[in-house]
């Protein structure tokens, strides 16, 4: 595949991006029935006729849902309907069991709503063009075969657990303006409504457990015209860092069909993490009529004024609101501020400032340690594998003096790895800071006995040659040292 | 060619409500009673065919319970011990439930209708499964892929469908009681051509967890019996809400029992309905119809001639909205988890077991319908047809409100015509249709409906209905004029309708 280099690509180009979310709420039991909605369990053991679809099961609706899609437009500044229906959208699939999903259409919930990512200091206002609640499908699982997809598969097994599992789908406005940051503003974008949510308390967000899901649209159009190109729907990008290369790689990919005078196909395309790439899916201009109309087993949804504004009450702060605040409280200038947001690192710090650590000292970690594995690891910074009370912990031995920073970050290897806590991991690798004065003094007697050379010159006046004794001795005491200790035992003995 | 007559004073003719209170004084057991009924079955079934399925040991291990319970003294309802056939659309766990479709040969539901558990929290013996068109889509049971159900009146003709199956077990005395479903008049359709009584309550009056949708906001289970006393006993038990069906209505039920009790109409306001009359109407049938229009004004009742002038709509508007829900309902069936599976053969995709599997376990109709419904939802079309039937819903209601205002119920024919010959308009959709023109409104509005025996045509002799229609929630006064109407009729007719079914010998 033919890609432009991107800035050539935004040099010709103006992106316009929509942004497709589907949150998997948090709710005890599913949308329309009864079952868990607890990810993991065995397949096919959370199920009931209704959500498996059986003759003559009918839906009731989740209360509780309801609730989360109410609280979900209000945090996106939406207007809430007054009365709207669900609707059902048909279309045969195997891990659909009624061969329509329960959605809304022209009647969601929420719509005409706004909201504001800020990067590197400039916000971006995005547009919320609607927040409707539907239902999830089961899942296929496609045995045998190069991809895992359905093509050329042996055969396809089939779990219900999360048909009926309660979703709501947010969908932007069209995105523009954004230039060649579009591919940050997307991810600022899912990043953003990750921690809205998360402080809503309506959903886990976890990307990698599906239970929040991006689709991308992006269209390109010349710099300096108005109507928007034709564009492409990518699927599969499960986390904010695909979101952000998925969009730019769109981007290059259509620039350059452009480029060389062709035209765009309006389609869905697939995201592979692996390659970097997307791939064509369904060709949307052939795509299947959906057949909607109202769903007849359910009645319409009529919150009321009253209780829309109970819930009202019950947001949680606006996420730029609170970015002002956190920045403020922590301290952080604007450069260090910018690096922390850009990072997706504001949740995982202030869990860590709440676990006794100083901001400094989160910003820190997160920013080094924790991001250099994400990164490594082409995953985002929640899903390395260490906690924000595992992060405050080690820091608490640093400040103890039973490890020092370079030991820190053995911890975090052994706790990453699944050694235990920190502390378990500590005295499992023994990697506490030897504080006692008699095998230090051995150690450092050993190293100045063995450099007489090094010593002579420090005795000569050039104290900083102590740095070759200090690194000799550190390295017979297997870096548990505390560094300004053992120079001050080598300038006495020497001395 | 006619069925054997029970004797008199045979247990099967008895009213469910006698066999109640004998059942509960000790007079009779309830395993006596379902046994008889069995006999019956077994005597007769083979040639009127109105069971798809029947566990006679199940029923009477029920009613050997039933009996328990009696003899230990617990309280118990009206109906204890009384046998019952269930309409095979609603699920009873561990029987049968094909819908009268191949595509569901085989299941078994995992889970009671609430209609179905309500019967049996009341300790209703249920005997086994009625026949009917293919899920609920017709008006003579031809449709049901497991071969018609005969009318106990004359053998060569239909007892109306789609609840042809529960309508004729009532009146050939297989059971005092049924369970139907009507969508446009597949209670009182059937009700009208055997001569038995066939309640439609008000939408949501019922609760339709467990019943195989056809259209979900047309279906309505019901009562089916042989007297209006015994149907409004049936009607108590089943109604009520139901948290597990969302459309389904959370008010008191109407003292429909106390309605029927009092059969008082003095002073109501009938509206006769304007439209349903003339062309297309039997002469017999509008005969009866003037007939029991004066007894009812010779009752005490005040009788005004209503315009519904959309009524006339209702059919066409009918066959756009029940095709789109049904074309959605049905997409279940696609051979992955439960019924009829064709041509998974190992290579053949999912899709193409998919469509293998429609294309043999679905009927014509049912095609017809999926087809029409599919396109009728289609994206450009959707408003011409789906919109539009559903603006001429609103009509139909208004009109309703209107006639409302004016009366307290609504009268017409409940069918055009009598029973026809089985075979006679099955290559005809559209004559077919016809036999529900009547019907039809009150499934668009969500009134209640009901038809009651009124006679028999001089021209053919066969069974007709009048059709009372009710507002919402006032289901009690469909009672009030049917047990007014049976208790004048049956004194002039010096017995019940059902005491002229032919007497002549049994066709073997």
């Amino acid at each position: 595949m033919t890609v432009l280099p991107y800035q050539e690509a935004l040099a010709a180009y103006d992106p316009v991006l929509g942004l497709e979310v589907h949150v998997e709420l948090n709710t005890t039991s599913k949308m329309f029935c009864g079952c868990s909605t607890a990810f993991g369990a065995e397949p096919n053991t959370q199920v009931c006729p209704v959500c498996l679809g059986l003759p003559g099961s009918l839906p009731v609706v989740n209360a509780k849902a309801v609730e989360s899609a109410i609280r979900i437009g209000l945090a996106l500044n939406c207007r809430i309907a007054e009365w709207c229906r669900f609707s059902r959208k048909n279309y045969f699939y195997p891990d659909m069991p009624k061969n329509y999903q329960i959605s809304q259409y022209d009647e969601p919930i929420a719509y005409d709503g706004w909201t504001e990512v800020v990067l590197d200091g400039e916000i971006f206002r995005i547009g919320i063009e609607r927040a409707h609640m539907e239902e999830d499908t089961g899942k296929s699982l496609h045995v045998g075969g190069a991809t895992g997809r359905i093509h050329g598969a042996d055969y396809s097994l089939l779990d219900y657990n999360r048909s009926g599992v309660p979703l709501i789908e947010i969908v932007t406005k069209p995105v523009e303006g954004t230039g060649a940051k579009a591919p940050e503003v997307a991810r600022a974008y899912v990043t953003m409504l990750r921690d809205l949510l998360r402080a809503l308390g309506v959903s886990d967000v976890r990307m990698e457990q599906g239970s929040l899901r991006c689709d991308a649209n992006v269209s390109l159009r010349p710099v300096g015209t108005a109507p928007f190109g034709l564009r492409t729907e990518t699927k599969n990008v499960n986390s904010l860092r695909s979101v952000e290369r998925a969009v730019r790689y769109e981007i290059t990919r259509q620039a350059a069909v452009l480029a060389a005078g062709g035209r765009v196909t309006q389609e869905t395309r697939h995201w592979h993490e692996d390659s970097g790439t997307t791939t064509p899916g369904r060709n949307k201009e052939t795509a299947e009529d959906y057949r909607y109309f109202p769903e007849p087993d359910l009645v319409p949804v009529a919150p009321s004024r009253d209780w829309v504004e109970e819930l009202r009450a019950t947001l949680p702060e606006p996420p730029a609101a609170r970015l002002q605040r956190v920045s403020a409280e922590w301290g952080f200038s604007e450069l260090e501020m910018r690096d922390v947001v850009s990072a997706g690192a504001v949740n995982a710090i202030e869990a860590t400032v709440a676990a006794g650590a100083s901001p400094q000292s989160a910003r820190k970690w997160w920013l080094t340690e924790v991001a250099r594995r994400a990164n490594e690891a082409g995953v985002d910074l929640e899903d390395v594998g260490v906690t924000p009370q595992q992060v405050a912990e080690i820091q608490a031995l640093v400040e103890k003096g039973t490890i020092n920073d370079k030991l820190a970050r053995q911890v975090f290897e052994g706790v990453i790895a699944g050694e235990g806590s920190p502390a378990e991991v500590v005295a499992a690798r023994e990697l506490a800071i030897v504080s006692d004065e008699a095998a230090l003094a051995a150690a450092v007697n050993d190293a100045i006995n063995a450099n007489p050379d090094i010593v002579d010159k420090i005795k000569s006046g050039k104290v900083q040659a102590a740095g070759a004794l200090i690194g000799s001795v550190m390295k017979q005491m297997r870096g548990q040292a505390d560094a300004s200790r053992v120079r001050e035992l080598i300038l006495e003995k020497i001395g | 060619m006619s069925l054997q007559q029970p004797g008199a004073t045979e247990i099967i003719r008895q009213t469910a409500v006698d066999l109640g209170i004998k059942i509960k004084s000790g007079e009779l057991s309830s395993v006596e009673v379902t046994q008889a009924h069995l006999d019956r079955i077994t005597e007769i079934d083979g040639e009127l065919h109105a069971f798809l399925y029947v566990d006679g040991e199940r029923a009477l291990a029920s009613a050997a319970q039933v009996d328990a319970k009696i003899a230990s003294g617990e309280p118990v309802g009206p109906l204890a011990g009384v046998p019952l056939a269930l309409k095979d659309i609603l699920t009873y766990a561990g029987a049968p439930t094909t819908c009268g479709s191949k595509i569901l040969e085989g299941w078994l539901p995992p889970y009671d209708a609430t209609v179905t558990r309500r019967l049996l929290d009341h300790d209703i013996v249920i005997l086994g499964k009625t026949n009917l068109d293919e899920f609920a889509m017709g008006s003579s049971t031809e449709n049901s892929a497991f071969g018609p159900t005969r009318n106990p009146w004359d053998l060569e003709r239909i007892p109306g469908g789609s609840g042809g199956g529960s309508a004729a077990a009532v009146a050939a005395f297989e059971a005092p009681l049924a369970i139907g479903t009507d969508t446009g008049g597949s209670i009182r359709q059937p009700a009208a051509v055997t001569g038995t009584v066939g309640v439609k309550p008000t939408y949501g009056g019922s609760s339709r967890y467990g019943l195989v949708a056809l259209a979900s906001s047309l279906d309505q289970p019901g009562p089916c019996a042989r007297t209006v006393l015994d149907a409004a006993l049936l009607h108590q038990v089943i109604a009520g809400h139901d948290p597990c069906d969302s459309t389904s209505i959370d008010q008191p039920v109407p003292d429909v029992v106390g309605a029927a009790r009092s059969a008082d109409i003095s002073g109501m306001r009938v509206g006769v309905v304007r439209e349903f009359r003339g062309e297309g109407y039997a002469p017999g049938v509008e005969q009866r119809f003037r007939e029991a229009v004066e007894l009812l004004a010779s009752l005490g009742a005040e009788i005004i001639e209503v315009s519904c002038p959309h009524f006339v709509y209702a059919l066409p508007a009918y066959y756009l909205i029940l095709p789109a829900e049904c074309s959605s309902n049905l997409a279940k069936f696609d051979a992955m988890r439960f019924g009829l599976r064709v041509g998974d053969d190992g290579v053949a995709s999912a899709e193409q077991v998919m469509a293998a599997t429609r294309e043999a376990g679905f009927g014509a109709e049912v095609k017809r319908r999926i087809i029409i419904g599919t396109y009728a939802l289609s994206s450009g079309y959707y408003e011409a047809y789906y919109g539009q039937a559903q603006k001429v819903r609103t009509l139909i209601s208004r009109d309703f409100d209107d006639a409302f205002s004016q009366v307290d119920v609504l009268v017409s024919p409940s069918t055009p015509i009598t029973a026809f010959k089985i075979g006679e308009k099955v290559d005809d959709p559209l004559a077919m249709y016809m036999n529900d023109l009547c019907t039809i409104p009150s499934n668009l509005a969500g009134n209640a409906s009901a038809s009651f025996p009124v006679g028999l045509a001089p021209e053919d002799g066969l069974p007709v209905g009048l059709q009372v229609m009710a507002p919402p929630l006032a289901d009690d006064r469909l009672y009030r004029v049917g047990a007014a109407l049976e208790a004048t009729l049956e004194s002039a007719w010096g017995g019940p309708l059902l005491d002229r079914l032919p007497q002549a010998g049994v066709a073997r």
